[in-house]
């Protein structure tokens, strides 16, 4: 028997229950993009009862009150990022939502939008009834044609309704939803990156403050919200607070900052797992469940050698290093809001799991993300644009044979020296770029080592173009 | 000379109320353009610049961040397939796949084939995962995509 962990599923009511999907309950059902199924299992009830019964502010407050964090990656709590708004605001006040999912290894926000896009839908016009807003900006990453094409007939299929527009149901309410299409930029999944695209520009983040609340899109008070966190708020209102703190864990109590990690998650499972899925499970599963449970276990009867628990951006974790004073490795944290923190990691991030088997090369593995960084880098704040840049040649030399010895401290010296953190850049790509360079290579600088000193060429040295969006 | 039709000019008006300020119509506008006439030449820049009422420069400026629309002098195909290499996807091939296609077409990743059919482009994850390695047919995904799947499908858009 493993020891188990002391922060290990701290406070989960029941570990083992078997859990009921919410989020994902109508996706496997056919025609589960359309209004009158979605009426059928009682949808839009809980957005006609709160225009009915409840003030603005009361949505708000319970939305607030359940501890909804942003599922986008930063974790900010929901509720309390609308209380930002200007009080009292003559408008207009913008909701833009965030479906520029490009994190690579996600695709929890595809598979909602794509089967239930009413669901998430219902949560646009909550928490715009919510923010007091008649104006929703849907900004929907070009790559998701499917889902932009499952949008725009549920959108349509609303305006028939008479569920948006001009006064919704006589209750004085009005609300528009325009679908805006990006065109391939990482950097639009950051909020004010989003902000200056929908606006037409070149999506270059803004300083904050003034954050997006108090001047966002058009210069007016904005809120931006990703896609699982308004496929959330229909949930919670629907089924209130109760049911969403019975999942997930509570804040710890040692630490009165921590805003718990409450309520169901999307994960998905890509990379070297026999299925690839996408599961929806209540926040704090860990790594070894999501893999051997539910993603059929590492392929090819081969063993995981690193996870990217969250995204690229997240970092990695070696599955074979133990936790401190316990029996148990990286590959038991759980994923919630801190447990990737604790083991070095950035964060939670999209939750999105990715495998590597023990037969990849990290030196491969690393070359990807800093290609991905690299590429998608703005090019607005100078650290960031050329470290992400000198990133990538360090390790394309490393991966032709003909690395250095300390190519691995100035990789990490230049990771650190870039981002939010260190203070030297404006949003946090550069955080992101960083991330998963100072974690593979302190994770894995052993394997790294060997690879500079044996001089080794990677299996894939001689091809590979640069990206074209 | 006007490169845009009225009809097409007329699909960019319409969006002009959609938003608050006509600048926003830039990425609509661009979109319209590009899938129309496959490319957004100099020309159409300024035309699309009247509509908004913007400089030029303002519109290029735009369009040159996201480098997913061609300018002038640079054509799409008829079928624009990217191939995607996000780190799940290379798990899972991708960058066999990507020397395969390239062998097949006899292209290079960014350049279309001589007939015009299919223009070849590597994309950043396409967030289909679940199905790597994954491209994209325009903008809509084709998942688990095999060597001999691969094959089918080229054969079929060079047709």
């Amino acid at each position: 028997m493993n020891k188990a962990h002391p922060w290990q599923r701290v406070g989960l009511k029941e570990p083992n229950m078997p859990y009921e999907p919410v989020l994902l309950a109508r996706i496997a059902r056919p025609g589960s993009q359309r209004l009158d199924g979605y009426r059928a299992d009682g949808g839009y009830a809980t957005f006609e009862r709160a225009l009915k019964n409840l003030k603005p502010e009361q949505v708000v407050a319970q939305v607030k009150d359940s501890g909804l964090r942003g599922r986008g990656g930063a974790g900010f709590p929901c509720g309390l990022k609308w209380t930002f708004l200007p009080k009292d605001h003559p408008g207009p006040i913008y909701l833009c939502v965030n479906a520029d999912e490009s994190e690579p290894c996600t695709y929890n926000n595809r598979i909602l939008m794509e089967k239930d896009p009413h669901q998430v839908l219902e949560g646009v016009m909550l928490a715009c009834y919510a923010i007091k807003s008649q104006k929703a900006f849907f900004y929907v990453r070009y790559e998701y044609g499917d889902a932009f094409r499952s949008l725009t007939s549920a959108i349509d299929e609303l305006y028939a309704a008479g569920l948006l527009g001009e006064n919704i149901l006589k209750s004085g309410f009005n609300l528009d939803i325009v679908l805006h299409r990006g065109a391939g930029a990482y950097i639009c999944g950051e909020e004010t990156g989003l902000i200056e695209s929908l606006e037409g520009k070149r999506a270059w983040p803004r300083i904050k403050p003034p954050f997006p609340a108090i001047e966002g899109a058009f210069r007016k008070p904005t809120i931006v919200n990703n896609v699982e966190t308004l496929a959330c708020v229909t949930q919670v209102m629907k089924r209130g607070k109760e049911w969403f703190q019975s999942l997930g864990i509570p804040p710890d109590p040692k630490n009165p900052r921590d805003a718990g990690s409450y309520g169901p998650k999307l994960y998905t499972i890509a990379g070297h797992v026999n299925s690839p899925k996408c599961v929806e499970l209540p926040m704090g599963v860990t790594i070894r469940e999501l893999v051997e449970k539910h993603g059929g276990g590492v392929w090819k009867g081969r063993k995981a050698k690193a996870v990217n628990p969250g995204g690229l951006s997240m970092g990695f974790v070696n599955v074979n290093t133990r936790l401190k004073d316990s029996d148990q490795t990286e590959y038991d944290i759980p994923l919630d809001f801190n447990g990737p923190g604790r083991v070095g990691c950035l964060g939670l991030g999209t939750a999105a799991v990715t495998v590597i088997d023990d037969r990849t090369s990290m030196v491969d593995v690393l070359h990807n993300v800093c290609q991905f960084f690299a590429h998608e880098s703005c090019g607005q704040c100078t650290p960031c644009r050329e470290g992400t840049g000198w990133m990538l040649k360090i390790v394309e030399r490393m991966r032709r044979g003909r690395g250095t010895r300390g190519d691995l401290d100035i990789l990490i010296d230049v990771a650190d020296r870039m981002g939010i953190m260190p203070g030297t850049t404006i949003c946090g790509l550069a955080d992101g770029a960083g991330w998963p360079v100072k974690t593979a290579i302190r994770k894995f600088r052993d394997e790294f080592e060997a690879a500079i000193q044996s001089g080794s060429k990677s299996q894939y040295v001689k091809s590979l173009p640069v990206a074209a969006h | 000379m006007a490169v845009l039709s009225e009809e097409l000019k007329n699909r960019i008006r319409a969006y002009i109320p959609k938003y608050p300020r006509k600048q926003a119509v830039t990425l609509p506008a661009l979109h319209l353009v590009h899938d129309e006439m496959r490319t957004v030449s100099n020309e159409a820049i300024v035309e699309i610049a009247e509509l908004l009422e913007l400089a030029p420069s303002e519109v290029r400026d735009t369009m040159t961040f996201y480098q997913f629309f061609k300018g002038e002098g640079e054509k799409l195909g008829q079928t624009r397939l990217w191939i995607c290499r996000g780190l799940a996807c290379m798990l899972r091939g991708a960058y066999e796949l990507i020397d395969h296609c390239e062998a097949k077409l006899g292209i290079r990743c960014g350049e279309t084939t001589a007939d015009g059919k299919i223009t070849l482009e590597v994309a950043e994850c396409i967030g289909a995962c679940e199905g790597a390695p994954a491209c994209l047919r325009n903008d809509a995904h084709v998942m688990d995509v095999s060597v001999n799947k691969a094959d089918a499908m080229m054969d079929e858009l060079r047709k």
